[in-house]
This record gives structure tokens, C-alpha cells and sequence, in this order.
């Protein structure tokens, strides 16, 4: 708890603002109109949307590889479009198949111009806690999908700035292998305090992970509802069976169809949930786990 | 090592196999020398004629490589030309695909107006050989770059220098093999036909003229170390495949 509360007393920290966001590929009907949103330093936030929304094309507009339409991203407070600014994760992992495991980590240092013996070191020294130790030398193809994704996030965390974009990460692991991967999500975002941005379309991940979700239900998107997510942390997986989190997946989920209607009945009712950060009534969670 | 041995050891019989059916049915039938040799007046020849053999396997050896080595540098080139221009892309791609339907064999006359008898049109046949295989595979290995591994990069701050070093030329490379490996094998067709048009030294050259005689044994003699010097130089380009792509070379994603 101590953290959120330091975070409220530093009103200007926004890892990420985006202030009257457009964007549309040419020909189609606009993703994004006037949108606008923050994201505190050191927050945890999830965006739950159905398919087809933009997500993706969020995450590329906020990794700066496309040109919004009009509007200010800034990134640290600074709106300049400066490359490396935020490390993207995207939803494949990615890794280059002809690099070792501590070479496809690496690669973000190497191109801030590190040697490639000072990013192996520091590869090396982050891989026992990211659960990957003696894979340094292994090829991509030699690993199974959970761990090619915590090589993928590593070299998202070493490779940009303290906020990270993460686009459905686990989407393509087995429930297993995913349940683990949030445990160690959250281990690592404790310890390493950096921000996060995950896109998911799964609610129950998107609760037990965040501080704040935005959920956005129609397209155009031009207002991200914020829900904050007040269970006590560290969070496991027991957190799903406490009755606070059915609470809130019941309210999310209620929320989610609401918007699906909304879709066809217009604007106002949308404009009646109001965002999350002026509510008065919170889900207050006290000690579990 | 030992695995590798033991894969080869059927088809190792096999050519033995072969080369007995060769031999047994050659006494048997008693088919005339300048239809169908024997396996031992050929291996016979092949020792008598050591020496001019080894002078002529040489000439055409390095006329397959001095080609070989001009395709390689010329087919990169343009393939990162084609890559690098939507113009190139699309006006010299569409070209370089369409002159595959051209026979290189009717085309190879105009090599020995252009360059003479000499070194010259061997190494210019070589190169009308081996140029588009390498071109073309190498050009598809830039193109087929994984775009999202490419975004990712950019994401990280890559420049243009970045990109063309650690994301096209890694992700073009198995492509560039593909098109090695099949240049260096045709290679030694590009040079002998070379000789053919007109030369004074080569395994082409000598097996041509000992066709003229009607000496089976050593045409056949020639025929058996060109083929030889085309597996040579495919197994020497598997062999530069293997050390410079390693490990990945497994990877089936």
C-alpha cells in the first residue's frame, strides 16, 4: 500500500499521457477519436477490449512506429516522438532465431550502444530471477513458450524506459504455463518497478494483475472507462476465489455488456459512467494471500 | 561425427551396388566401349591420364569459382538493390524472374562474341549459370524478414545501419544458402559448356574431344570428375551453410 500512497502524493507523475488521441487507417472508419488517458509512474494498467478495437494499434501508436492522426502522446512528460522510450512487447515473441537466448535480451542495449560484452553481463546477471538461468546459450527453438516469453519480456525490460507495453503476453500459452507467468509478472514488476501497460481480453488476468483497468467496448474508442482494482497485494491465484474479485468481475463484466449495448444506444449512456479516478465508492480490500 | 557416418552407409552401398550392375552387365552384354565403357577402363583411364586430367580438373575448377565469386558479389548487391528501391523492386525483380524463361544454353554463344576463346566467356557462362539463383533467393530472403521482429527494433531505437546488419542480413542468410548451394552445383554445368563453345583446356573441352574420338572410357572419365567437382563444391558451400548458420539451421518455427 505504501507505494500507491506515495504515487498520490506525486500528482505529476505520469508515466503516460495521451491527450485528444486520432487515429484511423485511410479509407477506414477512425479507431481512436479524441481519446485521452494517463497512466501513473510505477502503475500497473490493463486495457480490456473485444477484438478488433485497435489495441494493437494503440501499443504501436504509443511505441511511436505509427503517426497519430492528430494529438499528444507523451511519455515521461516529454511529447517528443524520441524513439526508445518505452519497451514494446508484442504479442509473438519475436526472438530473432539466429540469436542465442542472452543475445536476443540483449539487443536493446546493443543498439543504445553498449559493447556486447556489458549487455551479455547484464543479461546474465537478470536471468536467474526471470527463471531462465543456464538458458543463456540456447537457441530460441530450444525453449518452450512460457520461457521464449520471459526472454521476450527481458529484452522488452532491458531494451526501453521504466514503461512497458505489453500486448497479450500469454495469450498463446496453455493455462498452466500462464497462471505461472502472471505469479512471475507480478514479481518482477514489484521488483523492478517499472510501469506497465498490458493489453489482455481475458478479465480474470486483467483483475488479478492490475491497479486499473480500462476498458474500452466501441469502436470508435473515444473514452477508456477506468475501473480501479483495490485487492490487496501480493496477489496469487487464490486472489480469483476471494469474493471481492467475483464483485468485480461481476461489476466489470456488467459494465462490459452495458458498453456492448450502449454500442447501438447511443452516446449518453456511455457519458454516465463516469471514470473511475472520481468515484467516491471503491472496492476496499484489506489482507489475503 | 558418428551418426552422420552411419546415415551415409546406405547410400555408400547403393553406389557400390550401382557401380557392380555397371561393370557386370558391360562384360556381360558385351556392350562396345564407345556405347557404355567399363567401370574399369574408366577408373583405368582416369590413372592413366592423372596428369592432364588434374590440369584440365583444375582449369575448370577455377573457371566455376572466378563465376561462382562474381555471382555471389553481383547477385548480393542486387538483391539488396531490389530491396532497399520500390523502383528497383519494381522494375529489375519482375525483369531478373522473367530472364529465367530465357535458355541460358541459347544465350551462351553470344558470351564467346562477346569475350573470345578465352577465360573470359567460361567465366561469363559461369556467371549467366549461377546469377539468378543467388539473386533471386537472396532478394526473397530480404523480403521474407520477419516485419514485427523489424518493428521491434525500431521500437529500441534502430537506425537504418541497425536494421540492414541485425534484422535483413541474419534473417536473409538461409536464403542466401538455398541459392548458393544450388549456384555452386550447377556451376561446373556453366563452365563445361563454356569449353564446349570453344576453348583449349578444361574437362569440357577433353571430354568433348574425346567424344570426337569415340573413346567412351575417357569421356567417361571426365564426366565422372566433373561430377565429382560439382559435389565437391555443393558439399563446400553445405559446409560454409553449416558453420556460419549453426545452430539455427534446426530452427522450424
Amino acid at each position: 500500500m505504501s507505494k500507491r500512497e506515495k504515487l498520490a502524493e506525486d500528482p505529476q507523475g505520469d508515466a503516460l499521457s495521451v491527450q485528444g488521441l486520432h487515429y484511423g487507417f485511410s479509407g477506414e472508419e477512425p479507431l481512436f477519436h479524441d481519446l485521452s488517458f494517463t497512466v501513473k509512474k510505477g502503475e500497473f494498467v490493463s486495457i480490456v477490449a473485444t477484438s478488433g478495437m485497435g489495441k494493437t494499434t494503440l501499443f504501436r501508436l504509443l511505441a511511436g512506429l505509427l503517426v497519430p492522426g492528430s494529438g499528444v502522446i507523451a511519455v515521461n512528460g516529454s511529447a517528443t516522438a524520441k524513439q526508445n522510450a518505452v519497451g514494446y512487447m508484442p504479442q509473438r515473441d519475436c526472438l530473432m532465431p539466429w540469436r542465442t537466448v542472452q543475445d536476443n535480451a540483449a539487443i536493446g542495449l546493443e543498439l543504445q550502444g553498449s559493447s556486447k560484452r556489458e549487455a551479455r553481463r547484464r543479461v546474465l546477471e537478470l536471468l536467474p530471477e526471470l527463471g531462465l538461468e543456464g538458458t543463456e546459450l540456447k537457441y530460441p527453438h530450444e525453449l518452450s513458450g512460457g520461457m521464449r516469453q520471459r526472454v521476450s519480456f527481458l529484452r522488452s525490460l532491458l531494451g526501453g524506459g521504466d514503461l512497458l507495453l505489453l500486448d497479450e503476453p500469454f495469450s498463446a500459452l496453455d493455462a498452466m504455463t500462464r497462471t505461472g507467468m502472471q505469479q512471475w509478472l507480478l514479481q518482477v514488476w514489484e521488483k523492478h518497478k517499472k510501469t506497465i501497460l498490458f493489453i489482455t481480453h481475458d478479465i480474470d488476468e486483467a483483475l488479478l494483475l492490475s491497479d486499473r483497468v480500462l476498458v474500452a467496448a466501441r469502436r470508435p474508442i473515444t473514452e477508456l472507462q477506468s475501473v480501479e482494482i483495490e485487492l490487496p497485494r501480493p496477489r496469487t491465484y487464490e486472489t480469483v476465489l476471494d469474493t471481492r474479485f467475483v464483485a468485480l468481475k461481476r461489476a466489470l463484466m456488467e459494465q462490459f455488456g452495458r458498453l456492448n449495448h450502449a454500442a447501438d444506444a447511443g452516446r449518453e449512456s456511455l457519458e454516465s459512467i463516469r471514470p473511475a479516478s472520481s468515484r467516491s465508492t471503491r472496492v476496499q480490500g484489506g489482507a489475503s494471500g | 561425427m558418428m551418426t552422420s557416418l552411419k546415415a551415409k552407409v546406405p547410400v555408400l552401398l547403393f553406389i557400390l551396388l550401382l557401380a557392380g550392375c555397371w561393370e557386370a552387365a558391360t562384360n556381360l552384354f558385351d556392350i562396345p566401349h564407345y556405347i557404355f565403357p567399363k567401370l574399369t577402363a574408366v577408373l583405368e583411364s582416369i590413372f592413366d591420364n592423372a596428369n592432364v586430367l588434374g590440369k584440365h580438373f583444375v582449369v575448370t575448377l577455377g573457371e566455376a569459382l572466378l563465376g561462382l565469386a562474381f555471382s555471389v558479389v553481383c547477385g548480393i548487391l542486387s538483391a539488396i538493390w531490389i530491396d532497399s528501391s520500390a523502383l528497383a523492386r519494381n522494375t529489375i525483380y519482375p525483369l531478373i524472374v522473367a530472364s529465367q524463361t530465357i535458355p541460358i544454353i541459347a544465350l551462351s554463344p553470344i558470351m564467346v562474341m562477346w569475350f573470345g576463346y578465352d577465360l573470359g566467356s567460361k567465366i561469363a557462362v559461369v556467371i549467366l549459370f549461377t546469377f539468378f539463383p543467388i539473386a533471386m533467393n537472396t532478394a526473397d530472403g530480404f523480403r521474407s524478414a520477419d516485419t514485427e521482429i523489424g518493428d521491434l527494433l525500431r521500437t529500441m531505437g534502430a537506425g537504418k545501419r541497425d536494421l540492414f546488419m541485425k534484422w535483413k542480413i541474419p534473417s536473409a542468410l538461409p536464403s542466401f544458402f538455398t541459392g548458393l548451394k544450388m549456384a555452386a552445383a550447377i556451376s561446373v554445368g556453366g563452365a563445361t559448356l563454356g569449353e564446349w563453345l570453344g576453348g583449349e583446356s578444361g574437362l569440357g573441352m577433353f571430354t568433348k574431344r574425346a567424344a570426337n574420338m569415340l573413346r567412351g572410357d575417357d569421356v567417361f572419365a571426365g564426366v565422372l570428375l566433373l561430377s565429382f567437382m560439382g559435389i565437391a563444391l555443393f558439399a563446400a558451400a553445405q559446409a560454409l551453410e553449416k558453420t556460419m548458420l549453426g545452430q539455427r539451421r534446426t530452427m522450424k518455427s
